[in-house]
């Protein structure tokens, strides 16, 4: 077929067409991505692929074609960080802990994504469990920016990121705890969104931190992620107690609403002597596009911004260290082959399964939750958390929708941040307050800095405002090329 | 405040993760540096406002949702044993537990 070559540089929204058309195959689509992925392997995005159950999820969707189904992603291959459980694919979470495992099932947004037509290519490298900023975290090695392989892609979906990135999958699933979806997205010049907590179902999403871990889409542009985020969102009332009852929407209803009039809160602390210098360049020269549009900025402040980061880090770790409780070497995951007796099984499966930073948090985590403590730092973080959550409804009074830097540098170099976590944690500083809130935020590419990598924009919304983030950030790539940017080689 | 070797031993033992010296000692200096941005936290005046836990309770009524109390799932043990480390007959194996 004469447009095979160019399949990798459809998007999602294209490629749905073309199938839909019959012009492409959903086989020949399948066979294109799984043989970039192949070529493009030294990038470390891939924890797992497996071609036989691909084409045979690909040939079902040829069927189903052919047959006149019109889900709305027919044929379109997808890969999914390897959160998400999957009963065709081994999954990870990135860790030793699970190496070998196999779910009986697949995670809800799998399966619903899979009934819009979409054919898995694999799953995606990701740091341990979700946590780091870095993918350095993973057990099986880091993924590489396809900007500069020396640099890190971000994280935790960073092989998500990468994927996008380089083309080897046009469209993929992400996780967002504290960032995990926005600032590989930045890092790797992609777009990416964060619903609302509670829009998008967490069953079957290897749990991290219940209260701020969220499900989204990954992609090139702004109408993909909207075309992806109306499959993958909806309640979830028997499979997840926090799913909201709120109906899933279309979410590219409003992609091409006029921005007249749009009030663009800036938050003061966001652009602090922590910014550094070209990414403020081109997050202001984003700024100044949307004053083009018709918008409006306004100066807001966000009180607590820092404060974000020793109540994240308090939270997550607390809910962390009882979520991984259950990894036991008893029901799932690594045993350890040598031991005395039930407690000491306990210690040394747990010992050798995990990774350094997972092991810190649930220490953490532990502590915080111990008695005597529980007041003083788990109860307090989560008391300051409603203080940032009204913080943002103060804000709202005065603006629509918040945008600012999504990290305060671009990806560093891998290992630089040596072996310092500190380092990690306060580069979260803009992701953070948003996941704390549960609000909707994205990452939109907004040009280039510091040895030529990309710079993304961060849009906040106010509960349930996805629509309006994909809108903003649609109008913004009418106007701009920065996403349609490849980095070289790819 | 900082944490003392004997205070990581006991977190520990809590985690149910076995530490060498080594890591004990490095993770000790690791999360003491941590505590001390975690000190900014624990001077803010938070009287009398309501912890969050659902994030959307910041702005209406999450309620915890109950479903009636009927058998919803089919026995699935066989594929839920699949990845198991040790089961004989349906059971999970552990070392033995009463002598």
């Amino acid at each position: 077929m004469s447009t095979t070559p160019a399949l990798h540089n459809l998007t999602v929204a294209e490629l749905a067409a073309q199938l839909r058309q019959k012009q492409v195959s959903a086989v020949e689509a399948a066979r294109h991505f799984l043989a970039r992925g192949a070529a493009h392997a030294p990038l470390g995005a891939y924890l797992a692929t497996d071609e036989a159950v691909t084409l045979a999820q690909a040939a079902q969707a040829d069927a189903r074609l052919a047959a006149g189904d019109t889900a709305p992603l027919l044929g379109v291959p997808m890969a999914h960080k390897d959160i998400f459980v999957t009963k065709d694919f081994p999954t990870t979470a990135g860790s030793k802990m699970l190496a070998g495992y196999r779910s009986p099932f697949d995670a809800t947004v799998v399966s619903r994504l899979a009934q819009a037509g979409v054919v898995t290519l694999g799953k995606l490298n990701c740091d341990e469990f979700a946590m780091g900023s870095s993918n350095e975290n993973s057990a099986f090695g880091p993924a590489q920016n396809p900007w500069d392989t020396s640099r890190v892609p971000g994280g935790s979906s960073g092989g998500s990121a990468v994927a996008v990135a380089a083309r080897l999958a046009p469209a993929v699933t992400g996780t967002d705890t504290g960032g995990s979806i926005r600032q590989p997205a930045s890092f790797c010049g992609i777009t990416g969104i964060k619903p609302t907590y509670g829009r998008a179902s967490r069953y079957g999403m290897v749990a991290f931190a219940s209260s701020l871990d969220q499900a989204g889409p990954m992609a090139r542009t702004a109408e993909d992620c909207a075309l992806l985020l109306s499959a993958l969102c909806g309640p979830d009332p028997d499979r997840d107690s926090t799913s909201l009852d709120v109906p899933a929407e279309d979410y590219s209803r409003h992609l091409n609403d006029s921005l007249e009039g749009l009030r663009i809160g800036v938050p003061q602390e966001f652009f602090g002597p922590g910014l550094s210098a070209d990414v403020r360049a081109a997050v202001d020269a984003a700024l100044k596009e949307y004053e083009k549009l018709g918008a409006r900025l306004v100066s807001i402040s966000l009180p607590r911004t820092e404060l974000s980061i020793p109540v994240y880090y308090i939270i997550a770790p607390a809910e962390a260290s009882s979520n991984l409780s259950r990894f036991d070497g008893v029901k799932f995951g690594h045993r350890a082959s040598q031991y005395t007796d039930l407690l000491d099984m306990y210690k040394k499966s747990r010992a050798e399964g995990f990774g350094d930073e997972v092991k810190r948090r649930i220490m953490v985590g532990t502590y915080v939750l111990s008695h005597g403590y529980y007041d003083a730092y788990y109860l307090q973080a989560q008391k300051i958390r409603r203080m940032i959550a009204d913080d943002f409804q103060q804000a709202f009074k005065d603006c629509d929708v918040i945008a600012g830097p999504v990290a305060p540098t671009v990806a560093w170099k891998l290992g630089g941040h040596g072996s310092d976590p500190l380092a990690d944690y306060l580069a979260d500083v803009f992701t953070l307050p948003a996941s704390l809130a549960g609000l909707p935020g994205m990452s939109v590419p907004a040009g280039f800095g510091e040895g030529g990598m990309p710079v993304g924009l961060q849009l906040i919304g106010n509960y349930f405002g996805e629509s309006r983030l994909l809108n903003m950030a649609h109008r913004l790539q009418q106007a701009t090329d920065w996403h349609q940017r490849a980095p070289e080689g790819i | 405040m900082a944490l003392t070797p004997h205070d990581i031993d006991r977190i520990a033992h809590l985690a149910r993760l076995e530490l060498q010296p080594a890591e004990s000692e490095r993770m000790r200096s690791q999360i003491n540096g941590f505590f001390d941005i975690v000190d900014q936290m624990r001077a803010v005046d938070t009287t009398g406002v309501e912890p969050l836990a659902h994030p959307v309770a910041a702005i209406q009524t999450v309620a915890l949702r109950l479903r009636d109390d009927v058998v919803s799932e089919p026995d699935n043990r066989t594929a839920n044993q699949q990845t198991a480390p040790a089961v004989d007959r349906g059971l999970f194996l552990v070392p033995r537990v009463i002598e």
